[in-house]
């Protein structure tokens, strides 16, 4: 009788040590969210979780829809990553367990989003229906449905393409019309969500808010120049900047439009990619005027700065996507190009800039280099990973 | 050979897309053709604005049904030069004529679309 109780405690024991084997090894595991981020791997709806203190890959996590043009927001803490994939979905990721903890489909199709200053709202930006839809950062319940609604040139109501959504101070968020060239506030600090429309350039495709949120700036595809909106002032309404730097030029093709986030902003000056031209253009921030234009070898996709705005580092537009070129933002000269591997899509900074980290689709890696000796140190296997987003991103204005 | 092609003419198509989706797609075709290099074109960079399921993004859809009032000689036409005013580039720089004409074929067909295509 004792024996048997023995052998059943035994058993317990052993059945409970089964069980903390199986469970998630990171949930007995005691850390801090502040190195870790998310790899986007486009093509197989998965996301990996990575740390920057050792360069390596934590976990993956799977189920996550089309992830073409995929983009990540992060909770105030740090721990969850919003994750907008292009098919409408919205998946809540938990970066400590590794592990989805809410999703919607809230769209048919969607380009991004942005959660709001307070932490409180995550908003997604939608091509169809074309809109804003905003949801509780907690439960992914819906708070607000903001279709973006227009009068088209056959004077029929309909509802645009929604671009550049990203949040501001006083809990707005910003973003563009791309069918109607208009630029929205919705303001989530009352509960009316009251919308304010001001009329923009020709077919806004992105945006951008500068680092210390007051300005809201549009690039256009339907002209050269941008639609700025000054958010302390904006009964101002809509600046064009930078009008006309392509005048009297022939356009080049181009096969994939510029981003605008994480747009570098270095010594006064902000460097911007041109559109049909192989060019990074240079703004003068106090005027907004064009100061310079920089040859690149391609049209440019992501001009980032790194965090101590020294270097601007300018990946490409296919076909010319095998290369970085990184740019003195002083002497404004290209410095180095660099090889990362095959159809280079996305780069991201440490939090404060000794590494950064490249990825290659068509490589299947994402390689990190040191910023200062531009030499690669690490490189991870990734399936065509694209979007690189880590948690630092929780703390800055816009991102 | 032509007997060959004439008996494979005779297939209904879905077989022959069947044909093509199971034939090994890293050699290289008589056209000089990289299958799995233009698929992955389309898919990925046509994707960028697409969508990589081709259901649309920026640009419009391209699945069969909707581009059932377009001809594979209308696609091919409109990926050659591109269409003015809009973000849609011409390719006839980028890629060969017997590209151009695979790629509108298989975008007509759907053989490119991945998965599900309920």
């Amino acid at each position: 009788m004792r024996q048997k109780a023995i052998m059943l405690a035994l058993v317990m024991v052993m059945l409970l040590g089964l069980s903390a084997c199986q469970s998630p090894a990171t949930v007995n595991e005691l850390r801090g969210t502040g190195d870790l981020g998310l790899v986007i791997e486009r093509a197989s709806g998965s996301v990996l979780v990575v740390e920057t203190t050792g360069n390596s890959v934590l976990g993956r996590v799977e189920g996550l829809g089309d992830l073409s043009h995929a983009s990540v927001v992060y909770s105030r803490d740090g721990r969850y990553g919003y994750v907008f994939g292009r098919d409408g979905g919205l998946t809540k990721v938990d970066l400590l367990t590794r592990s989805i903890t809410e999703r919607v489909m809230q769209s048919g199709n969607s380009i991004g989003g942005a959660i709001s200053q307070d932490g409180r709202y995550v908003a997604v930006s939608n091509y169809e229906p074309g809109g804003v839809k905003v949801f509780d950062s907690e439960t992914l319940a819906l708070v607000a449905d903001v279709p973006a609604t227009y009068t088209n040139a056959e004077g029929e109501t309909a509802q645009s393409k929604t671009v550049g959504l990203v949040d501001a101070p006083g809990n707005q968020f910003v973003f563009s019309l791309f069918d109607a060239g208009e630029i929205w506030t919705l303001d989530m600090a009352a509960d009316s969500h009251e919308i304010t429309r001001y009329d923009a350039g020709d077919a806004p495709y992105d945006g951008l808010i500068t680092p210390d949120g007051r300005y809201y700036i549009a690039g256009l595809f339907g002209e050269d120049g941008l639609s700025m909106l000054d958010l302390w002032e904006p009964q101002a309404g809509v600046t064009d900047i930078l009008p006309g730097y392509g005048k009297g030029e022939q356009k080049l093709p181009v096969y994939k439009m510029p981003h605008l986030e994480g747009w570098a902003i270095a010594d006064g000056r902000a460097f911007v990619p041109a559109v049909g031209h192989h060019q990074v253009l240079v703004a003068d921030m106090n005027d907004w005027s064009l100061m310079d234009r920089i040859d690149v070898q391609g049209q440019p996709v992501f001009v980032m700065a790194s965090p101590d705005n020294r270097q601007i580092w300018v990946s490409f537009a296919h076909p010319d996507n095998d290369v970085i070129q990184v740019i003195d933002a002083r002497t404004r000269k290209i410095i180095h190009t660099l090889e990362p591997g095959k159809a280079v899509l996305h780069m991201e900074f440490t939090p404060r800039g000794e590494r950064v980290w490249v990825s290659a689709r068509d490589s299947n890696r994402v390689t990190v280099y040191d910023t200062r000796t531009l030499d690669p140190v690490a490189t991870l296997s990734a399936e065509n990973p694209s979007g690189i987003f880590f948690t630092s991103r929780a703390h800055s204005l816009g991102l | 050979m032509s007997a060959l092609i004439s008996r494979l003419k005779a297939w209904p198509r879905r077989l022959l897309v069947l044909v093509l989706l199971i034939t090994p797609v890293t050699v290289a075709s008589e056209d000089g053709i990289d299958e799995a290099d233009l698929s992955n074109l389309v898919l990925q960079d046509c994707g960028s604005c697409h969508g990589m399921t081709l259901r649309g993004g920026l640009g419009p859809p391209l699945r069969p049904d909707d581009l059932e009032r377009m001809s594979a000689g209308a696609v091919a036409a409109l990926i050659r030069e591109g269409v003015p005013g809009t973000a849609m580039p011409p390719w006839k720089a980028l890629l060969s004529e017997p590209e151009i004409v695979w790629i509108s074929e298989r975008l007509k067909s759907g053989a490119l679309i991945k998965g599900p295509q309920e």
